[in-house]
């Protein structure tokens, strides 16, 4: 049965692709979000424009997905977080750019909206003011407790949010994030601007995720205009991801093993960051790979020593890494940090859609590498590791895993990419059009949303990251934990501040 | 364990020399630091890095400063957790209306005399993100700023450059 099938829809939209979407009324939404509250489909993304709200919904078995879209006549729509909390966060975005309010919801407190743009629902057609009223943190109620109040500046070099510990003695009884700080409102920058330029503010969304937004941004382009990057710019464009990934993941593991004040690992493993970023650079022209990859193919083909300098990072990857694993698996004090340490359940992981690492620790088992098998990864083959501990040790392991899949990726690749054309032409004059894209980015699935007018411009652009899903995980994993293991717990999951305050 | 601490002691530096400091800094800098302070400091400088709402990209390269490529330590430059502690603001992104006054206060509490250092592209004039509802613009919108560093994001060599030609200021060398 598809998704569709027990969603009663008014009409359905025919420039949409490749995914299907559908207008419904309010029986359709309500039967939709029936579903993902029964856990019978994923909540994918959950987006607005002026005068409507649209939903993305995934079928894990089937790994269909289709959109769902309400239109708003009286400005408001039926919560969807009422009744699936996932929705929640989205909810209020939706609610501070637009201003179309979601009915039934109990939590209208706003998220990215601060109070200090100069207008409310700037994304909007309304034109209301929006009363001002100081943040609320959720109450926490008993004599022993007493709350900590951190950010939104850090004391490392991190992005900025704020963190409100409950605790009791050293057990955080609740945490409770409040963001938005580094909203820059990407999507109101979008409409308009021609495709190139918008992929440009696509790459920026997260700077660690930017090949994984450019992949992602140009998919959906070419999602909309039904046509396909040539074959050697996909093989690219999956060698830039893989190198991403690989950086990252390097970054990760020993940022985590010095949260737990393992510099060694730390110190080793940023070497080979380096290295990675290096041979980018040798390759691309560009550390984070930034700007390669654009609507139709990528920009610029592998600098002739490209290629060798990827195999030489390779060799020193296979020859270092088995050694920090090994490293990392024997050194108790260590273990010690991060066994049982913010466990993620795997219920919550299920009923989050929890991408990447986090969903991956706690036996989530998707990614959408293998499960949408998007060009070129539908001709290579790779192992997705899954485990079931849900802990900081498992996140990590993950990752260990991961660089070694991305690792033989990237020789897979390199002996498989044939020469050939590296972008083709955008069609023009193929009408408003819609595409959906989604791509793996290290830290789990990142989608994109787009409409096109005639003339090949952003009508509307929705960026979604992996980690509006994985941010309330983190309030839920440090629960009963101690206050002193909250780095680790964060680093362990590393969701991105830029990506959702957009 | 031990094999890897033993490789780590005897395959030799990987720190690379340093680079030149930058030409076009120095003169920036020239008109701005003054040479009272420059005494007080000598040659070391503690640094607090401030995300005023950057994509991210800026933090990844600043981080590889710490690395065993770079090692900023060994020029006396370090990061620190306060800006209480610190010397100089290194401050990136557009600055984002939901992040002016935390740079603000950020900037009130960190001790006299103190630089500011805009990197970035977005933290000279918002860059990409220049005509969005919810950026200032420029760090210097904010706060007044000692010296820019250009890049998207600008390379740890940029970055170290950059810094070296604060510091030479700063020390009254050169
Ligand atoms: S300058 Fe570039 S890398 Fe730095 S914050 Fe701005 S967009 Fe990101």
């Amino acid at each position: 049965m598809g998704i569709l099938d027990g969603i009663p829809h008014v009409r359905a939209v025919p420039s949409h692709r490749p995914w299907p979407r559908v207008v419904v009324t309010e029986a359709g939404w309500q039967a939709a979000i029936n579903q993902l509250a029964a856990g019978r489909l994923t909540l994918l993304g959950f987006w607005g424009e002026s005068s409507a709200v649209h939903i993305a919904l995934l079928d894990d078995a089937a790994t269909e997905i289709a959109v769902v879209t309400y239109e708003c006549a009286a400005g408001s729509f039926p919560s969807v977080a009422r009744q699936h909390p996932p929705a929640l966060r989205l909810e209020r975005a939706i609610h501070d750019l637009f201003g179309l309010t979601p009915t039934g919801g109990d939590d209208t407190r706003p998220w990215l909206d601060h109070y200090v743009w100069g207008k409310s629902f700037p994304l909007g057609s309304r034109n209301a003011p929006r009363e001002v009223v100081p943040y609320r943190f959720l109450p926490t109620e008993g004599e022993a407790l007493h709350q900590v109040a951190v950010g939104p500046v850090h004391a490392g070099i991190i992005e900025p949010g704020h963190f409100r510990f409950t605790a009791n003695g050293e057990h955080v009884v609740r945490l409770e994030q409040w963001l938005g700080y580094t909203h820059k409102g990407i999507e109101s920058l979008m409409p308009g601007a021609g495709v190139q330029a918008a992929a440009k503010l696509a790459n920026r969304t997260s700077g660690d995720s930017a090949v994984a937004y450019a992949f992602a941004f140009a998919r959906a382009v070419e999602a909309a205009l039904d046509i396909e990057a040539p074959q050697r710019a996909t093989w690219l464009r999956a060698l830039m991801a893989e190198l991403e990934r690989l950086a990252n993941h390097f970054g990760d593991i020993g940022a985590i093993c010095n949260d737990a004040s393992f510099a060694l690992m730390h110190a080793q493993t940023g070497i080979l960051r380096e290295r990675c970023l290096r041979a980018a650079n040798v390759a691309f022209g560009h550390r984070l790979m930034m700007d390669v990859i654009v609507p139709g193919g990528v920009t610029c083909d592998i600098a002739p020593d490209g290629v060798a300098a990827l195999r030489t990072l390779l060799a020193e990857i296979n020859k270092v890494f088995p050694r920090l694993i090994e490293l990392y698996d024997n050194t108790a004090s260590l273990q010690d940090r991060t066994v049982t340490t913010g466990i993620v359940k795997t219920e919550y992981a299920r009923q989050f859609g929890a991408g990447g690492h986090v969903g991956r620790a706690s036996g989530r088992n998707f990614d959408a590498r293998r499960a949408l098998a998007y060009a070129p990864y539908d001709r290579l083959s790779f192992e997705v590791p899954v485990l079931e501990a849900g802990d900081v040790n498992a996140r990590v392991w993950i990752r260990i895993r991961e660089v070694e899949q991305s690792v033989a990726l990237i020789a897979q690749i390199l002996d498989l990419m044939a020469p050939g054309e590296i972008m083709r032409a955008l069609p023009a004059g193929r009408g408003e059009c819609e595409g959906l894209a989604v791509t793996e980015a290290f830290r789990g699935d990142v989608l994109v949303w787009l409409r096109l007018d005639t003339e090949l411009r952003v009508q509307r652009c929705h960026l979604r990251d992996a980690s509006w899903f994985q941010w309330p995980l983190l309030e839920t994993a440090i629960e009963g934990n101690i206050i002193a293991d909250f780095p680790l717990c964060n680093k362990s999951f590393n969701c991105s501040y830029s990506g959702v305050d957009l | 364990m031990r094999k890897t601490l033993l490789e780590s002691l005897t395959h030799g530096s990987l720190t690379e020399p340093a680079p030149a400091p930058d030409e076009s800094a120095l003169a920036e800098l020239a008109s701005k630091v003054d040479r009272a302070a420059q005494a007080r400091l000598g040659r070391s400088l503690a640094i607090r890095q401030v995300d005023a709402g950057s994509c991210n990209g800026c933090e990844l390269e600043i981080h590889a400063l710490s690395n065993a490529f770079y090692d900023i330590e060994r020029f006396g430059l370090r990061f620190v957790a306060s800006p209480r502690h610190a010397d100089v603001l290194l401050v990136t992104g557009p600055v984002t209306k939901n992040m002016r006054q935390a740079l603000e206060r950020t900037c009130d509490a960190t001790p006299d005399p103190k630089w500011v250092v805009a990197v970035g592209g977005c933290a000279i004039d918002g860059g990409i993100f220049g005509g969005s509802y919810a950026c200032v613009g420029g760090v210097s919108e904010v706060v007044p700023v000692d010296l820019h560093i250009k890049g998207c994001p600008p390379t740890p060599t940029d970055l170290l450059k950059g810094l070296l030609a604060l510091l030479e200021h700063v020390g009254g060398k050169r």
